[in-house]
């Protein structure tokens, strides 16, 4: 049903242990908007934890996975659309953002605003072509080689020596100390993620994040960096704090004018200890710890509903350091039926 | 001797780097000192407090100080 409220469409609603990005983005945006906001969870999967968070998400449909392509998708949104009626959608996923970006004129045609990159940026900074992004535009980055068979894993291993991380296309990173564990891990992310996978040089140091917001327009809208203080097995940032440092910012600046970045953004980065900033991954959306930058004063994701409403935003010019976020696990309770609703009808 | 501006320091000892995100814990004496420090007073002053309230001999408070000198500059919290 059409509502007067502002009614946003909200991905990555996986808030496990390699969590996306949709929980945070919508608390956030709860914070700005409280009441006249709603939020409508658009989920793969019936385990998707932030579909049963009734304070955060109003209601869920599900969608289909992004190897379907963007046709279905597409068709599936705009059957949503007739009774959620959308006024914007925010995909949060690295995997599914081509689907999106492609099906944005139609969206956009039937009412539906987004406020993406270019399929040309997306590519721009994709893992398996840092390095051409990097000698284009100036940036640092870690050696690293695409691997399409196990085989290559020791040409690799050769070149950048132990240890080296095994990296997924769109997800994950395995540090390997040896051939036989690189090869384990090859096998194990090719298998979750398709080929390439990528050996990349492992760089000894301080591991900092950047949230940032780009306007398409080459203007960066907000930075925040946050430095890593509780790091998972899968690599994830389980504590984080915000921290002060001028050349974090330029460097997100930098990044949002080569590319021209629309839409939120990730800089992952290695600050070695000659200070240098390499850059390990950039993501092409909010990073899951977002909901740090509306607390310290910088909310991307109202920021980004704002510019993409028509709204005039103006730069942020600054945030509080010294601001922590500690992840936590959380029982979710619910009654199967909940559950069961969403699994036969797609929708709760 | 000079702490970098931006350190951040509180009553109990606790500092906070806030260009790494680094914190450490100081014990009762040190953080003393980081205050004084922060409020501007110089090494000379400072050890000239301590000798007066401290039973310390002033060549075992120059070790220390030089000890904890190097902490500090280990933990980046001075200006160079």
């Amino acid at each position: 049903m059409a509502s007067d409220k502002l009614t946003i469409g909200i991905t990555g609603l996986n808030a496990h242990d390699n969590p996306g990005p949709g929980v945070a983005v919508a608390r956030a945006l709860k914070d700005a908007y409280g009441e006249n906001i709603r939020l409508i969870g658009l989920a793969y999967e019936a385990l998707e934890p932030g579909i049963y968070m009734d304070k955060l998400i109003d209601h869920t449909y599900r969608i289909p996975y992004p190897a379907a392509g963007s046709t279905v998708l597409l068709e599936r949104l705009l059957e949503i659309n007739q009774t959620a009626g959308f006024d914007l959608v925010i995909p949060n996923f690295d995997a599914e953002l081509a689907n999106f970006i492609k099906i944005s004129p139609r969206l956009v045609a039937e009412g539906i605003k987004t406020y993406l990159p270019t399929a040309e940026q997306l590519a721009a900074r994709d893992k398996t072509r840092l390095n051409e992004f990097a000698v284009e535009y100036g940036f640092k980055v870690p050696e690293y080689i695409n691997l399409y068979n196990a085989g290559d894993v020791k040409g690799a291993a050769e070149k950048l020596g132990y240890p080296l991380f095994i990296k997924g296309k769109y997800y994950e990173a395995q540090l390997a100390d040896n051939d036989d564990e690189a090869k384990k891990i090859f096998y194990d992310i090719s298998n979750r993620w398709g080929l390439p996978v990528i050996a990349q040089q492992y760089v000894k140091g301080i591991e900092i994040n950047v949230a940032g917001l780009g306007d398409g327009k080459g203007n960066l809208i907000s930075a925040v960096p946050m430095r890593k203080l509780y790091i998972t097995d899968k690599g994830k940032a389980w504590a984080g704090v915000t921290i002060e440092d001028e050349g974090l910012i330029t460097l997100a600046g930098r990044f949002a004018k080569a590319l021209q970045w629309k839409g939120g953004f990730e800089l992952e980065i290695i600050k070695d200890s000659r200070e240098n900033f390499n850059i390990i991954e950039i993501n092409p959306r909010f990073p899951a710890w977002v909901y740090l930058t509306a607390v310290c004063g910088q909310n991307q994701p109202t920021a980004l509903v704002k510019m993409a409403m028509g709204e005039a935003v103006e730069p942020f010019t600054g945030y509080e350091s010294g601001k922590m976020f500690i992840r936590y696990s959380w029982d979710e309770v619910i009654d199967i039926a909940r559950f069961q609703q969403f699994s036969a009808f797609g929708e709760i | 001797m000079k702490l970098k501006k931006n350190i951040a320091t509180s009553e109990n000892g606790f500092i906070f780097n806030p260009s790494t995100g680094d914190s450490f814990s100081a014990n009762a004496i040190a953080a003393e000192i980081l205050s004084e420090l922060k409020n501007g007073k110089t090494e000379k002053e400072i050890k000239g407090g301590i000798l007066e309230r401290y039973e310390v001999r002033p060549e075992q408070l120059d070790r220390d100080w030089e000890d904890w000198l190097i902490q500090l500059k280990e933990a980046n919290l001075l200006e160079l």
